[in-house]
């Protein structure tokens, strides 16, 4: 089973039904698969905080979501995380493209890499980073975790572990 | 009519329904007036509450409506394109358009300028929008209430605000008890 289908099938068995995504190239992939699962409600969003609040509403309504963007996002979404997600106290598992790391060709993605993780650990949110392609079998565990706890946490997935960017 | 007023003429039909309140003034008024169990209360994040009405209207079959104002959608203004999209005709956007940013001083916003909300929505892909009056208001949330389409109504009121206390009730009960709401 490849890497998405292997995400996708996690989520299925986790519950989740109702995923917002906002592309990057790293997961058009994963966003292919989660559009043809007849088990999960795809809505795309226009900004990442925007899915946030699909996700909030989503959530009180008794379905479990998720959602899916790139790294870059971080900036755009934290006083949603801290005054929403976190504040009512709300899972929100986000697989998120790691761009900016390792095999990264567009140099402007690093200015938001160096600041990640960071960002992440000074809003208190458990982050897992993903390079090998077999770190995958953390997924269905953080998923578990993530609903367990009522809190986001964070998935970064990098291009090592979406196998790059081809030739370079 | 201030909204404040609006929101009055709404509580006896919106009483029971699930609702999702704007951040700020909006919150404060209508649990001032009429606090409720399904209703969910923003007490951060301006501009989400049609994006979390939608995603909740989205997940389970009953109404849902979202009280949203100028300022919110405008800084929000991609959430449009999203509810034109993923029709939901359990939901109802009201948009309280008093042409100012009321929580922050009534400083003026764009939609009480040039800038038309419900031509945006339109623009945008919505379907059954509708601009009111401030007196029609409570009307049409009726009709909407009746029907079975999603709708978005843009009430047209003037700038203003009730003095009401803060909200102090915690997070994390607003949104259990609205939960318990949204499913018994």
């Amino acid at each position: 089973m490849d890497v998405n289908d292997k995400i996708v099938a996690d989520m299925v068995k986790n519950n989740i039904e109702f995923v917002t995504t906002v592309p990057c190239k790293q997961l058009a992939g994963v966003i292919d698969a989660v559009e043809e699962s007849p088990d999960i409600f795809h809505i795309p969003s226009n900004k990442e905080d925007e899915g946030m609040g699909l996700c909030a509403g989503a959530f009180m309504g008794g379905k479990r979501p998720a959602i899916i963007m790139q790294n870059t996002a971080i900036g755009v979404t934290i006083n949603t995380l801290a005054t929403l997600i976190q504040y009512y106290r709300m899972p929100l598992p986000m697989l998120i493209s790691y761009r900016g790391e390792l095999r990264e060709p567009v140099a402007c993605q690093v200015e938001m890499a160096v600041h990640t993780k960071a960002l992440l650990a000074q809003l208190n949110i458990p982050t897992y980073h993903f390079h090998q392609q077999s770190d995958v079998e953390e997924f269905d565990n953080i998923l578990q975790y993530t609903f367990m706890c009522n809190k986001p946490v964070a998935i970064l997935t990098d291009a090592s572990f979406w196998g790059g960017y081809g030739d370079q | 009519m201030i909204r404040s007023e609006v929101l009055k003429t709404l509580v006896p039909m919106i009483s029971n329904e699930l609702v999702v309140c704007n951040i700020g003034i909006p919150s404060q008024e209508l649990h001032a007036l009429d606090d409720q169990p399904s209703n969910f209360y923003m007490l951060g994040t301006m501009g989400l509450a049609s994006s979390i009405g939608l995603g909740l209207a989205l997940a389970q079959p009953k109404k849902v409506i979202a009280i949203d104002g100028d300022g919110s959608v405008l800084t929000n203004f991609g959430t449009l394109p999203t509810i034109a999209n993923n029709v939901a005709d359990n939901f109802i956007l009201l948009i309280i358009d008093n042409g100012s940013y009321g929580s922050t001083g009534d400083q003026p916003t764009y939609a009480g300028k040039k800038t038309s909300l419900a031509a945006v929505a339109t623009a945008c892909g919505c379907e059954n929008v509708i601009e009111c009056s401030a007196e029609d208001t409570a009307a049409e949330v009726r009709k909407a209430l009746d029907g079975d389409q999603m709708t978005i109504i843009v009430s047209k009121c003037e700038s203003g605000n009730a003095k009401n206390p803060v909200i102090t009730m915690d997070p994390v009960v607003i949104r259990d008890r609205f939960m318990k709401a949204v499913s018994s």
